[in-house]
């Protein structure tokens, strides 16, 4: 906890000396033990906890992995096949990564929607908002690259269709798809970068991941309430409260990945993959993993040329504009604490933004769908009308809302709220 | 304190229609696409494949205890072996992995050496063939891809090592929701079974291309370029199961999810464990967490 004063005492000689020198462990109480959390807070805020863990299992599984496998284009589909075959416990490790990179996903699409929901991106903590982007934009960046690994034939041509979608931009276009590839279409140069990058990406990740954490322990978290803290009365010591919280969480949300990674190892990745890349056998229906779906609806919603009206002069083609609208989709999520003019946080006090929040998850659940059919006829239309909710969310209902919605009366600390939610006068302090 | 004032209920009232018609615009939206889906589903000329949806096979190896019926994966060799050896390969199960259908390394070895491929060169520089031992790969029926192409009609006949896992409908929503309360994760087998048992003549006014055979449930079209591989009879079983196409296409099934995912059982028994484990030390930190929170109203 930076800021405040520091109540770690080391105890034993040897802990006096480093304290001196190096205060890890003082870092370690202040942050992990003695640092106070809001007492109210619900289990939708056992996720970020829960990311660390995911975090943690997708660096040890994938580094092992990489001892195993091969990156070069006529090897690295049979290395990962021995993997699963003669690698000792190998498919443990491969099916854990795999469904590990999918719960990644869910926790962080969880996470975020709880920031959405309780407004944690306003002030103090856009930077901490800003830094989970960043992260969220490096996932996908990691997980696309992995998905091209096992070089089947959706990794080969999941990479060409997306890829392919840069050559849209003006004049540089070519040239970035082509260093983005190694060459002009995806090949062996394409594996090898592509592994490089996937190795990297989440070590920057982690260091991101600690500046998130910094800034949350400058701020202190939010609350379902949305009131700050205002006295050592509405906190708990994050040891044994949040720890013992969170950890329960945590194996909760191993035992639905477990069942996955034991019972359902190949729901939620494509059929395809399980056949080696053919470059000139092209699959029937290219989708992306589902977590890109929502995000690949946007792409493909952008079927029109965008120009000046009643000449023929185009600015942005429908690819450009198909490009544009899905990085814009992304990059909205930078600016959402300054378009959303509320000064109320929670969305239990905000009656109206609460179901433009429910619709909002619903467009991006209908996103996903439609992200996985076909972009032909009625789906086209229907993604098109649901990417213009999308923005029109963030760019009118965001900013709208906070000036003509009128708020329920926001309790006057965390304390209150939560003795009036429990029904008793009673207000010993939870310190004790 | 949560008192809301009248003025206040009558704004929210008004605008909570606002965003009641959109929900209701949305929800239309999707009834629509409902039905595009519906009527795509009654075309006379199909465009989605496969037509028909693959037939459900009760299989030993399904649900959180499935194991092998070795008996069946013998007879599912045994089939390929004495059929669809000819066309398919399987190169990336090697002999020795018989072992798991309770064959002894004698009887390995014999079966391996049935079978040649080239050899290191020798003193001389020459490249002979040699009989295949138990740590090879499975010997393949065609030297390389193209060999497969010009001996099938341009269709090469796919590998078998992983097609039980490659070939997996998609089920669509909500379905796909359902599979995964009821563990359904047979579609491959499911797949291959119905392929198999599936070949019926082509109904009037479809065209089947030379050298093709129509097949509902074929994955990529209405006819593929393999003629019903399996007849009654065709194979001769020394353990007594019948000798019917729907016999043999459930163990040759059988035989090639063994083959896509030798695991399979290993994996099931351990994630019991896992799930055991993991239920039980949730269960207790549920209660430690409960103790401890017990003092703090929260
Ligand atoms: C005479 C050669 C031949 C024999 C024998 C043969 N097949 Fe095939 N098989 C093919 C060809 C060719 C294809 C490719 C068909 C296509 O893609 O149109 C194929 C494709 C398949 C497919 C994949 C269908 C798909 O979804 O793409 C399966 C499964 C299959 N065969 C199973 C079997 C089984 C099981 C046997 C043994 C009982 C067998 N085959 C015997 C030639 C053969
Ligand atoms: C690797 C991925 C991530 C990790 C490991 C991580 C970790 C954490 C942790 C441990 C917390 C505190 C516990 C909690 O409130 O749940 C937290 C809070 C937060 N995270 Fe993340 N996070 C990740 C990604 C993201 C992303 C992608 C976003 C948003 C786009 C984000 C936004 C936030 C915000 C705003 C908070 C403060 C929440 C509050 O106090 O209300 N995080 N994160």
């Amino acid at each position: 906890m930076s800021g405040g004063h520091s109540a770690y005492v080391p105890k034993s000689g040897f802990g006096k000396w480093m304290d001196a020198r190096l205060p890890l462990a003082r870092l370690v109480y202040d942050s992990f033990v003695a640092y106070p959390v809001p007492r109210n807070l619900n289990n939708w805020y056992t996720f970020g906890a829960i990311l660390s863990l995911m975090l943690i299992i997708q660096l040890i599984t994938g580094i092992v992995l990489a001892m195993h496998y091969t990156p070069e284009s006529t090897m690295a589909f049979a290395s990962v096949e021995k993997i699963m075959r003669d690698v000792n416990y190998g498919w443990l490790l491969r099916y854990m990564h795999a469904n590990g990179a999918s719960f990644f996903f869910i926790a962080v699409y969880i996470h975020i929607f709880r920031g959405f929901y309780y407004g944690s991106y306003k002030n103090p903590r856009e930077v901490l908002w800003i830094l989970g982007v960043i992260i969220f934009i490096l996932m996908m960046a990691t997980g696309f690259m992995g998905y091209v690994l096992p070089w089947g034939q959706m990794s080969f041509w999941g990479a060409t269709v997306i890829t392919g979608f840069f050559t849209a931009i003006p004049i540089v276009g070519d040239s970035i798809h082509t260093l983005l590839l190694g060459g002009f279409a995806v090949d062996n140069p394409t594996l090898n970068r592509f592994f490089s990058l996937h190795y990297l990406l989440p070590f920057m990740i982690i260091g991101v991941v600690i500046l998130h954490v910094w800034a949350l322990h400058v701020t202190g978290q939010t609350n379902p309430t949305g009131v700050e803290v205002k006295s050592e009365q509405d906190t708990v010591p994050f040891t044994p409260y949040a720890t013992m919280k969170d950890l329960l969480a945590m194996i909760v949300f191993m035992l639905v990945l477990a069942y996955f990674i034991f019972y359902m190892p190949n729901f939620l990745g494509h059929p395809d993959n399980y056949i080696e890349a053919q470059p000139l056998v092209t699959p029937a229906h290219i989708v992306p993993e589902w977590y890109y779906l929502p995000f690949y609806a946007i792409l493909r919603a952008i079927t029109f040329d965008i120009g000046i009206p009643f000449t023929d002069i185009v600015l942005i083609n429908s690819k450009l504009g198909g490009v544009i609208a899905m990085f814009g989709s992304l990059l909205i999520f930078f600016v959402v604490p300054w378009l959303d003019t509320s000064k109320v946080r929670s969305a239990a006090y905000r009656p109206l933004f609460k179901q433009f929040f429910w619709i909002f998850v619903i467009v991006c659940v209908g996103l996903g769908w439609l992200g996985s059919k076909p972009a032909e006829g009625i789906y086209t239309t229907m993604s098109q009308i649901f990417t213009f909710w999308y923005f029109f969310h963030f760019i009118v209902i965001l900013p709208v809302l906070g000036l003509v919605e009128k708020p329920k009366p926001i309790p006057a600390s965390i304390t209150e709220a939560v003795l009036a939610k429990t029904g008793n006068g009673d207000t010993s302090n939870a310190n004790n | 304190m949560l008192t809301i004032d009248q003025r206040d209920t009558k704004v929210n009232t008004m605008k909570f229609s606002i965003s009641r018609i959109a929900g209701i615009a949305l929800a239309f939206g999707l009834a629509i696409a409902g039905n595009v889906q519906a009527a795509e589903q009654g075309d006379a000329a199909p465009t989605h494949f496969p037509i028909e949806q693959p037939k459900q096979v009760e299989w030993s190896f399904a649900g959180p205890f499935g194991k092998w019926d070795i008996g069946q994966l013998q007879r599912g060799l045994k089939i390929y072996t004495e059929v669809c050896a000819a066309c398919h390969s399987l190169n990336k199960v090697s002999y020795r992995n018989l072992a798991d259908l309770g064959y002894s390394e004698a009887q390995i070895k014999a079966y391996a050496a049935e079978y040649e491929l080239p050899d290191e060169p020798n003193a001389d520089g020459e490249i002979e063939d040699r009989p295949a031992r138990p740590s090879d790969k499975f010997v393949g029926p065609y030297p390389n891809a193209e060999a497969a192409k010009a001996a099938n009609n341009g269709a090469a006949p796919p590998d078998f090592s992983l097609l039980a896992k490659a070939r997996a409908p998609l089920r669509g929503f909500p379905t796909f929701v359902f599979d995964v309360f009821t563990m359904y994760a047979e579609n491959g087998p499911d797949y291959i079974y119905s392929l198999l048992t599936g070949y019926v003549d082509a109904p009037a006014g479809t065209e089947v291309p030379e050298g093709g055979s129509y097949n509902p449930y074929f994955i990529a079209g209405s006819s593929l370029a393999m003629a019903p591989p399996l007849s009654d009879g065709l194979i001769t079983y020394e353990d007594g199961s019948p000798e019917t196409v729907d016999q043999y296409a459930k163990d040759i099934s059988a035989f090639m999810m063994w083959a896509a995912e030798p695991k399979l059982v290993e994996r099931k028994s351990l994630g019991f464990k896992v799930m055991i484990f993991l239920l039980i030390f949730a269960g207790l930190l549920y209660f430690t967490k409960k103790r401890i929170w017990s003092s703090v109203k929260h």
